[in-house]
């Protein structure tokens, strides 16, 4: 069976086709202003029996295309599981919004909390201080990593933050060392509401900062826990919309 | 539920301002509460009408934060909006207000209030240790009785009291036996409907005509748990929502809820399921009064044991599947007590429990969204 899984997140929208389970192709656009204009493109010339969707856009996609939906809670729990057999606790940190949820040991949701009242702490706080910065973003780990000694940054609301780097700049100070002061100041409040939910044990990695090798690195060394990352963290809930369509046809079925 | 019961629901609730306002002709009083722990026996017992006063809606919010930080709950500051631009009628019928030092917010803006309408604040002990804070309490009961017959000019005998308490527990009856119906599975009632019929009857100038309409609505409601009359059926998930109060306006989480396919069949906040004690109708009136009302469990209590123990029950008789624990923003008692409730509710019960910190606005309904969603999908 070809089941799909399409994850309509507020940045990005990532499309997984399963074959019996097995992954046969990933996509990835931007979602830009019409979300639904942008899945309709991503999914050109694909073919399925069955689709799911996921992430803040997935209502409207249901009602566009007669799909299911579920929550990116419960995508990103079952991509989890996939890649991680009895994994505990889940952070996903995506384009606007983070999360942590912690499963039972059938892998089952038994709580969540969830940061998407403003973009601190996000893919989107990195990307514009890598702009100001002047870094690319897809490196701005690896510069991060380079520097030599902590800078402390106090502000985690991106506009303050924003204006609190332009005036370390006007300083002088190192971008470097700037860089690794938010890239630590992003994994601070991660590590907060992951002890809030859950405390111990490894957590599973997804979202596209899960790319970031020095927040990888800050999260080990601030939690002291394994930290594991699949290969391709960004499609991680759209592999779990993928696994729950394929369960779910699976259940009609009989 | 049948729609001429509604409408008679509608019907009353639009004559009722009328007849506030020949009740006032007449050279009656009104009175204005905000808390559930002030005794509104005691205007029933002075011939006044209470109206309950807490604000449910966002539009005055707005006007309000002119004056009120905005990080503040947004049902003070509904509250102080309604006042400040008057555009409340029952806040206008109102010839004095009944506040109490509930919690800091609103002490704090009734001191404010008052500069539009004469406030009368009851000291409201943080404490239910009955040795240390009841002769107290029970001293503010007295002033206040004072004050209502200073307001109203009519004299409250003890005997007026006792049938004030009499009537007042037949109302509590009626709204207890009204919320019962919902321990059907499934509920015959929707949780949005409940909270309709609640909210417009508190407002009722005779309270006889509310335990009528109540009753009837209770009548209706157990034909049609006899014939499996249901918005629901048995496996539709079964939620108490529990925190702060709710009303028209302020009901936004219980509709989210249903529109994602709960029945909220249970509330445990002073809306709701918190209204229905009973005054000992045996003892002294201003004693049982000042016994009854303190122990009402709220989270301005420290400790505040008597909402586990309220939970605890309505968690078991509503059959429930999940809770849904809801602090308005910058509501720190609440806030800070969820972390209790949810280790209750997960260690005691095994249920699902979510925690929602909003206001009344309509600008997080999508996030909102995916946390319930998320929350169901945990049942």
């Amino acid at each position: 069976m070809i089941s799909a899984g399409i994850d309509i997140g507020s940045r990005s929208i990532e499309c997984v086709i399963l074959n019996n389970g097995k992954i046969r192709e990933m996509r990835k656009i931007d979602t830009g202003f019409d979300p639904i204009g942008q899945a309709k493109q991503l999914l050109k010339g694909l073919e399925f029996d069955t689709i799911l969707a996921t992430g803040y856009g997935r209502n409207l996609f249901e009602i566009e295309h007669e799909a299911t939906t579920i929550t990116e809670i419960k995508a990103h729990a079952r991509g989890a599981v996939c890649f991680f057999p009895g994994a505990i606790t889940v952070l996903d940190i995506g384009g606007q919004d983070s999360k942590v949820i912690k499963l039972n040991e059938s892998g089952k949701v038994i709580r969540f909390e969830m940061n998407d009242r403003c973009a601190a702490g996000t893919g989107k706080f990195l990307e514009i201080m890598a702009q100001t910065l002047g870094f690319n973003i897809d490196t701005f780990g690896i510069e991060a990593a380079k520097a030599k000694k902590d800078l402390k940054i106090s502000s985690m609301c991106t506009v303050f933050a924003e204006s609190e780097v332009t005036s370390l700049v006007a300083k002088g100070e190192n971008p470097n060392e700037i860089a690794r002061g938010l890239h630590i100041a992003v994994v601070k409040r991660a590590v907060s509401m992951l002890n809030r939910v859950s405390s111990q044990g490894p957590v599973v990695f997804t979202g596209g900062v899960a790319n970031n090798p020095f927040i990888r690195e800050q999260l080990a060394r601030i939690t002291k826990r394994e930290i594991l990352v699949q290969k391709t963290p960004e499609m991680n809930g759209a592999i779990g919309a993928a696994l729950i369509a394929m369960e779910q046809n699976k259940g009609k079925e009989k | 539920m049948k729609p001429d019961l509604l409408k008679k629901l509608q019907h009353i609730t639009e004559q009722n301002i009328i007849d506030i306002e020949n009740h006032k002709k007449n050279g009656n009083h009104a009175i204005g509460f905000y808390c559930l722990y002030a005794p509104t026996e005691l205007a029933v017992a002075a011939n006044a009408i209470p109206l309950p006063l807490c604000g449910t809606r966002q539009a005055p919010i707005e006007a309000a934060e002119e004056t009120l930080p905005r990080n503040l709950c947004p049902l003070i500051k509904s509250s102080y909006g309604f006042a400040a631009t008057d555009t409340c009628p029952f806040f206008r019928f109102s010839d004095i207000i009944v506040a109490d030092t509930t919690c800091d917010g609103k002490k704090k803006m009734f001191e404010l209030m008052s500069e539009i309408k004469p406030v009368h604040v009851l000291q409201l002990p943080q404490q239910q240790n009955f040795n240390l804070f009841l002769e107290p309490w029970k001293n503010e009961i007295k002033n206040l009785k004072t004050v209502m017959e200073e307001t109203t000019g009519n004299k409250i005998t003890l005997e007026k009291i006792s049938n004030a308490i009499k009537l007042l527990n037949r109302e509590r009856r009626a709204k207890k036996r009204l919320m019962d119906v919902a321990k059907a599975k499934p509920s015959p009632l929707t949780g949005t409907q409940m909270v309709e019929i609640l909210f417009k009857t508190g407002f009722f100038a005779d309270k006889e005509t509310g335990i009528d309409l109540m009753n009837e609505i209770s009548d209706e409601c157990e034909t049609l748990i006899e014939r499996g009359d249901s918005p629901y059926t048995k496996e539709t998930p079964r939620i108490l929502l529990t925190g702060v109060p709710i009303g028209l306006g302020s009901d936004k989480v219980v509709k989210i809820l249903e529109d994602s396919g709960a029945s909220v069949v249970a509330f445990e906040n002073c809306s709701g399921y918190k209204q229905t004690f009973q005054v000992d109708e045996t003892c002294d009136p201003i004693l049982a009064l000042a016994e009854q009302y303190l122990s009402i469990p709220c989270s301005v209590m420290s400790p505040n044991h008597g909402r586990i123990e309220l939970l605890d029950e309505m968690i078991t008789n509503f059959q429930v599947d999940g809770v849904v624990d809801l602090t308005w923003q910058a509501c720190h008692t609440y806030n800070i007590e969820a972390f209790q409730i949810r280790k209750f509710v997960n260690d005691h019960f095994h249920l699902p429990y979510l925690h929602i910190e909003t206001d009344y606005s309509e600008s997080d309904t999508e996030q909102l969204r995916v946390r319930i969603e998320a929350f169901l999908e945990m049942i």
